[in-house]
């Protein structure tokens, strides 16, 4: 057994938090305060070649596995939160369908832009009728020639506004006409054509440089060229890019909780009331030393996750694990930055109340904690499926 | 254009530094490595020599123990062509380094070396003096600015009062100040490409040097602590204690 980050690792690690030193607080809370897309930092992160982390060489990535991207997930979620960690978020994992699906043809012209931050791509599954239970969705592909004619609802499509190209599921069979619920779904990765689309941004709690957004989709046409795989799999296809994006979620969360930390651990030192620091008291030192405990132990099941992950072995019991602990120790580790800094922790001039409105986020997405906790019940102790 | 780049190995400077008890060191667990900063920059200053002649070639050299790949690997992940390293067991001091230094580059005959002015562990401030010195060739320190062109070398660096221009033909050796440039970080492809460059190793025995240390460290201790401020009422209260007790005046 050996817990050593590789030499690649390690060196990822490094080169990303030299890369984030150049994008301080005040970068990230302007942007956030302004509603304004991070392009300076996403660009960096291109032109470093991060964003090919996971894609393979022969598209202009460098082909690693998602231990790696999940590592640089974490550093970047330390220096800039979820503002910088979704800004990049689905260019890092979104397309795993393109990659193990798609047609040569669309995988050469595609994914180079992708990692050289060019193509801007959203993710437009969830309907604001069908959320988790995706087999519901209401938004149809027609077949018509050549081309397939798609209408629909899709919401909280994140980067909408910046994307040109989206991954669109749609059912080209009806839910009635399938033997399975599970058939009949088809994914898409289709042009964000603004005069079929309309994209409407929605107001949220936090996050505000990386906008999410509810899609009206009227008659866009979308060319057979632009299906992923087979029809009626799209479901399938999916599924393959759901366990990456838990172990993502969660390394994303233990960084944004990390930075909670440690702006705690190095504001209880130095603020003096009574005539010592407020860290001697066990009262803020202790929530402080649980929180870093949880985010150990979120990173080592996240890290182990995805390395089964990278071993082509079965990880979805530890990517739920993952995402569920690293999601909570966030949550309190944010809540308790707020907490020690007092008033000034309520502050926008102190940061963490950005990282709590931000990874309030993480306990709803991509998966609720209960449907994780459904899915450990269920699926690893065999419990009876209670929906 | 070839240049040596000699790099070292030090804590980071954002972490806390602890003495051991009996003052024989610091403590180096948890300690994370780097590259010291002023190398790190003497690195960035030599590769934008390259991105202007491509033809060059960058070579970072470290004297240490096998650890200090690591530092290598970061240097060559920013970059640079190829590393040495020179394998040696603590205690080292200055003069062995800059023997080391100088054997190596009587081999590899670089047309420049550039190097950190000192490294931020102990701040000897001597290697590349003495670099310059034994390999008889000119030196130009606490480089802020530096320029190539027809065989010379023109470096401005900073001096009390203002800036000082020195210019000296090739080979020479420079030191890099702070303010020279910002260093780039690693570039992921960057990163996988390095794994591929050669790094080689010499036992410090088959240089057949003799290293035999001419310094000491006797011991390390942390700066005693900031005693708290105290008010005084008037400027005249001030004087008399400047005067009366810190005895400055």
């Amino acid at each position: 057994m050996d817990f050593e980050l590789t030499a690649v690792q390690q060196e990822i690690v490094h080169g990303v938090r030299q890369l984030c030193k150049r994008f301080p607080d005040a970068y990230w809370r302007e942007h956030d305060a302004a509603h304004e897309f991070p392009h300076a930092f996403y660009h960096a992160v291109a032109e470093a070649g991060y964003l090919g982390v996971a894609i393979p060489g022969q598209y202009g990535g460098s082909g690693l596995g998602i231990a790696e991207a999940a590592l640089l997930m974490r550093e970047v979620a330390y220096a800039g939160a979820m503002n910088a960690a979704s800004s990049i978020h689905l260019s890092i994992f979104g397309l795993t369908p393109v990659v193990l699906h798609g047609a040569e043809e669309m995988k050469r012209k595609y994914l180079p832009e992708v990692v050289s931050g060019k193509l801007h791509a959203a993710f437009a599954v969830t309907e604001p009728d069908a959320g988790n239970d995706i087999t519901h969705i209401k938004t149809f592909a027609r077949r018509d020639g050549d081309y397939y004619v798609i209408n629909g609802r899709k919401i909280f499509t994140t980067k909408a506004q910046v994307a040109r190209k989206m991954l669109l599921l749609a059912r080209t069979i009806p839910l009635e006409n399938t033997s399975r619920k599970t058939d009949g779904l088809s994914l898409f990765f289709a042009d964000l054509d603004r005069a079929a689309v309309e994209v409407r941004e929605l107001e949220k709690l936090g996050r505000h440089a990386v906008d999410t957004n509810i899609l009206f989709i009227d008659n866009l046409r979308v060319p057979a060229t632009d299906l992923v795989g087979e029809e009626g799999r799209g479901f399938r296809y999916l599924l393959d890019g759901l366990n990456p994006e838990r172990i993502l979620v969660a390394a994303e969360a233990v960084g944004i909780g990390r930075a909670a930390v440690d702006r705690a651990v190095r504001y209880a030192k130095e603020r003096v009331v009574f005539g010592r620091p407020i860290g001697q008291n066990q009262a803020i030192a202790h929530p402080l030393a649980e929180a870093y405990a949880k985010l150990e132990v979120a990173d080592l099941i996240t890290i182990k996750a995805a390395w089964l992950f990278d071993q082509r072995k079965p990880c979805g019991a530890e990517a739920a694990v993952a995402k569920l602990l690293a999601a909570e120790a966030a949550f309190q580790a944010c809540d308790r930055a707020v907490q020690t800094l007092g008033g000034y922790g309520y502050m926008r001039e102190y940061d963490v109340e950005r990282y709590f409105r931000e990874c309030r986020m993480l306990k709803i997405a991509p998966l609720s904690q209960e449907m994780a906790l459904n899915m450990i019940s269920e699926h690893v102790l065999r419990l009876p499926r209670s929906y | 254009m070839k240049i040596l780049v000699p790099i070292k190995r030090v804590p980071d400077p954002a972490t806390t530094i602890r003495v051991l008890a009996d003052g024989s060191g610091i403590a180096t667990d948890n300690v994370k490595w780097v590259i010291n900063p002023f190398d790190e920059i003497a690195v960035e200053e030599a590769l934008r020599v390259k991105e202007k002649q491509p033809a060059s070639e960058v070579v970072v050299v470290a004297v240490g123990e096998p650890a200090w790949q690591e530092q290598l690997r970061t240097a060559l992940a920013m970059g640079a062509d190829r590393a040495v390293l020179v394998r040696i067991s603590p205690p080292v001091d200055t003069g062995a380094v800059a023997r080391i230094l100088a054997r190596v580059a009587a081999d590899e005959k670089p047309d420049l070396i550039i190097l950190g002015k000192q490294a931020i562990d102990d701040d000897s401030n001597q290697i590349g003096q003495m670099l310059a010195e034994l390999l008889g060739w000119p030196q130009a320190t606490f480089a802020s600015k530096v320029e190539l062109a027809d065989g010379r070398c023109t470096v401005v660096r900073e001096v009390d009062g203002g800036l000082e221009t020195l210019s000296f033909p090739l080979p020479g050796v420079i030191t890099t100040d702070l303010r020279l440039n910002e260093p780039r970080y690693a570039s992921l492809p960057g990163i996988m490409k390095a794994r591929k460059k050669e790094l080689k190793e010499i036992p410090v025995e088959t240089l057949g040097l003799n290293l035999a240390p001419l310094l000491k460290v006797r011991r390390l201790a942390s700066p005693s602590k900031r005693q708290a401020g105290r008010k005084v009422a008037s400027a005249a209260e001030l004087v008399s204690l400047l005067h009366s007790e810190a005895k400055v005046l």
